[in-house]
């Protein structure tokens, strides 16, 4: 019955193409657009470490200023101060912990035929790597001990060990960075974390960084700190009066294992800040954050405003196609009223009637999800081409994509099939028999 | 007017027909205006004047890494270097670029002390060619002079004592009259008096979607610093020109340093704006084809509505109504339905709006807009009913007498 059915659809199709072909342009543009804008907002939520999101958390301490609330109270700031981060590092309570910040300089290969080379740099604790599962091409990370030794050790990103070293395996060698000597540790692969998860302070997609370096080298002044820097209370002048004053700049990640570590962590930046509160410090009440993964890129809002009214728009438009199919489909199966008429007089049930009916608006519906799915591949391109840098990898259609697009499709046509063919299946055939 | 009775008894007869298209035209009502309105906000935001000569300046990022170097001479230099070559109008070594997205900002306020009211202020820390190299308008008082300019080490707190400020942030500080903000001192870092001693017509801030992008602060200060930027200004249309050449000779004259990023003002702004260009056209793009949709949705029921009363038209005719009066008869439908429509659009288009006010900080809607919006929609209908009902005009009478 069903290739029958299938049949009936493809003649009633072409018989009425142009009708046809307007319910499943109307579809396929609606799809189109739907799919493009679901597409960005779904890799820009996308979760950047699934495994471990749940056992990740940033750190956040109300350390502003008591009369003018940081985010006007709402939350506290995004970064912390350089006395905070270091105070938690030395305290050891996480099962690993990490204190980092962005920095930059200038790499001098030893080969003099190359160029000098300006990179970007993570400054960060030797738990980084093991932390975010940084995949290592050669060696491993630096110890701990590194950090508290504040060692010259460096990790290298693939793309600068192919240009210093020529993709060798550069373990053990050093390199000139900011004119201090640093031994390479490890080379990682390429890692590329979709949202930057990590670090969001400068922007959610970023590049990630070209090296690593031990972040104990930002207070010896071997390293060039950069990235966002925010003071609520004038500090002195000079490295150490910086370090020590009320700016916001440093980052905080602990990985706890459990529900009960993390209630521990809490309890201890509690009472770590209520310490502080001693020293004069932390005069705004209580409210320290331990957010993890997902929560905090949601926290931090890393889906843009753009993206989250494009896709509220073209869901907006894909009702005004399916409003449309509605209509069409409506006028398409009434028109046939005399045939219909003429079939449940010879003996067709309405469930006969109702299945045939429902697979020509199915039919309709795949063609639309199928011209969809190019529309919408044109769309990401042009998303893409418009949108330049900021977009790259953002755009790109997966399988669950695809299989979305034709499942939307499919199901959105039903729908909007189910009450032409139910007013379809109600002809009366007396009347429609009499007036022939 | 006794036609229009006619046709609504005629239309309760098909009220779903006529309820989806009714729909339809309420939602492209309401999406339309509301994206319209969004491009309009962008291209006010991208018409902004950012008070350079945008069209004659690029800018080069200077990144030393050399030991014992002498940054002091090494600026003095180029400097020199940059003033003195052919078709450079000026040169300045500048912390931050104008709607480059990356700069400084810092607090001022009226009176001394903690706790009192500051606003913020992009710094621009530049030399008392800064006007000149920028192209900026002085409109009250006066420049820096050559001796104002101090050296500013990397990480250092205090301020010199005199700025100038745009008309911006003088009317920021000074509500009543910005002219009054001429000599005043104010203060930074809570308790640091400064001067205000001129006053910029516009210059805007780095970042384009702060709302105080047009208050900036022009400081004399001169960096001691291992990463700045110098930004240059050339005679007209000798720009291009004189980039490769400026690159060619800093890069030679000095190997302990790095110099790239080479950008025009030009660049600068087309970047700034890329994601408002973007969006602006993919909304151009949906209001287009959404009316597109629409309008066929309308031609196609109309056309079915025609197929299936044939006969009655064919009937009307035969009973001497006119051809003029068939086609009136469902331009005044689709007129009906329209109305409905957009009555319900406006309701809509206003609605979306308070959602996108309330969870995007958009502003509110104007009014001009729904009008336009009622008016282009009545078009609309009218336009693509105009087809089906002269196919329904050019019906026959003997089709009455026919039987299907």
């Amino acid at each position: 019955m069903f290739s029958y059915y299938l049949r009936l659809a493809w003649i009633s199709i072409l018989r009425h193409w142009g009708l046809s072909l307007l319910m499943i342009c109307a579809i396929g543009l609606g799809i189109g657009a739907t799919m493009t804008t679901i597409t960005v907002n779904y890799l820009m939520s996308a979760n950047p470490i699934p495994h471990k999101s749940e056992q990740l958390f940033y750190v956040q301490l109300d350390s502003w200023d008591v009369n003018e609330p940081y985010d006007d109270g709402l939350n506290p700031p995004v970064q912390l101060t350089y006395t905070d981060s270091t105070n938690l590092m030395k305290a050891n309570k996480a099962f690993r912990q990490n204190v980092q910040a962005q920095a930059y300089g200038v790499i001098e290969p030893a080969d003099k035929d190359l160029l000098p080379i300006s990179v970007t740099a993570r400054a960060n604790s030797a738990d980084f790597f093991a932390m975010f599962d940084v995949p290592f091409i050669f060696g491993t990370a630096w110890s701990e001990q590194a950090d508290i030794g504040k060692e010259q050790v460096i990790v290298l990103s693939k793309k600068i060990n192919d240009q210093v070293f020529g993709g060798e395996n550069s373990v053990g060698r050093t390199i000139k960075f900011d004119n201090n000597i640093f031994k390479v540790m490890g080379v990682i692969d390429l890692w590329q974390p979709k949202p930057l998860f990590y670090d969001i302070s400068t922007g959610a997609f970023n590049e990630s960084e070209d090296v690593f370096v031990p972040f104990s080298l930002i207070a010896e002044e071997k390293i060039r700190r950069s990235g966002n820097t925010n003071c609520w209370k004038p500090s002195g002048d000079g490295m150490a009066a910086f370090l020590a004053g009320e700016c916001v700049w440093t980052q905080f990640w602990v990985e706890l294992n459990s529900e009960q570590e993390k209630q521990d962590y809490m309890t201890f930046l509690n009472a770590y800040v209520e310490e502080q509160k001693q020293y004069g410090r932390f005069e705004r009440p209580l409210d320290n954050r331990l957010s993890n993964v997902m929560q905090w890129l949601e926290q931090q809002e890393v889906v843009a405003d753009d993206a989250r009214m494009m896709m509220a728009m073209s869901l907006m438009f894909l009702t005004v196609c399916l409003l449309n199919t509605i209509g069409l489909l409506l006028a398409k199966f009434l028109g046939k009223a005399p045939e219909i008429g003429l079939r449940q007089a010879l003996g067709a049930s309405k469930a006969t009637l109702f299945s045939q009916y429902i697979i020509e608006s199915a039919c309709i519906g795949l063609a639309g999800g199928l011209l969809g799915l190019g529309l919408s591949f044109l769309g990401l391109i042009g998303i893409e081409n418009l949108y330049g840098e900021y977009m790259q990898g953002l755009a790109t259609l997966d399988l669950t994509m695809m299989v979305l697009a034709i499942v939307l499709a499919l199901v959105c046509t039903v729908l909007a099939g189910l009450y032409p063919t139910w007013r379809a299946c109600n002809i009366s055939p007396a009347q429609q028999l009499k007036s022939q | 007017m006794l036609e229009t009775g006619l046709i609504i008894r005629a239309l309760m007869r098909n009220k779903i027909g006529a309820l989806l298209i009714a729909l339809q035209i309420a939602l492209t009502m309401t999406i339309i205006v509301n994206a319209i309105f969004m491009i309009q906000d962008r291209q006010t935001k991208m018409q902004r004047n950012s008070g350079i000569d945008e069209d004659n300046t690029f800018y080069l990022t200077n990144t030393i890494f050399g030991q014992d170097y002498n940054i002091q001479a090494a600026l003095h230099t180029d400097l020199d270097t940059l003033r003195k070559t052919p078709g450079v109008i000026d040169a300045i070594q500048i912390n931050a670029i104008p709607l480059s997205g990356g700069g400084w900002s810092s607090g001022v306020q009226t009176e001394m002390g903690e706790n009192k009211d500051a606003i913020g202020t992009a710094i621009y820390m530049v030399d008392d060619h800064a006007i000149n190299a920028m192209g900026l308008e002085l409109i009250a008082g006066e420049n820096f002079s050559a001796t104002d300019i101090q050296w500013r080490k990397s990480g250092q707190s205090t301020w010199p004592s005199k700025v100038i400020v745009t008309k911006a942030l003088a009317l920021s500080l000074y509500p009543d009259d910005w002219h009054t903000a001429l000599g005043k001192t104010i203060y930074i870092s809570q308790n640091q008096s400064i001067e205000i001693i001129g006053i910029l017509k516009a210059l805007q801030a780095p970042w384009n979607g702060w709302d105080g992008v047009e208050r900036s602060m022009l400081v004399p200060f001169q960096m001691e610093s291992k990463g700045s930027r110098l930004f240059i200004r050339t005679e007209p249309g000798k720009r291009d020109l004189l980039i490769p050449q400026i690159e060619k000779a800093l890069a030679e004259s000095d190997k302990g340093r790095i110099i790239r990023r080479l950008r025009t003002m030009e660049e600068t702004r087309e970047r700034s704006y890329q994601r408002h260009n973007a969006t602006n056209k993919i909304l151009t793009t949906v209001v287009i084809t959404l009316t597109i949709i629409t309008g066929f949705g309308i031609v196609g029921l109309a056309i079915f509505s025609i197929n299936r009363r044939t006969k009655q038209i064919g009937t009307r005719r035969a009973l001497g109504a006119t051809r003029g009066q068939i086609m009136r008869y469902f331009m005044m439908e689709n007129l009906l339905i329209s109305g409905v429509g957009i009555f319900i659009g406006c309701i809509g288009a206003v609605g979306l709006n308070m959602w996108l006010v309330k969870t995007f900080q958009l502003s509110p809607i104007n009014i001009e807009l729904i009008l336009f919006g009622i008016i282009a929609l009545f078009i609309v209908g009218q336009i693509a009913v105009l087809y089906p009902a002269r196919k329904a005009s050019l019906i026959s009478p003997a089709t009455a007498t026919r039987t299907v």
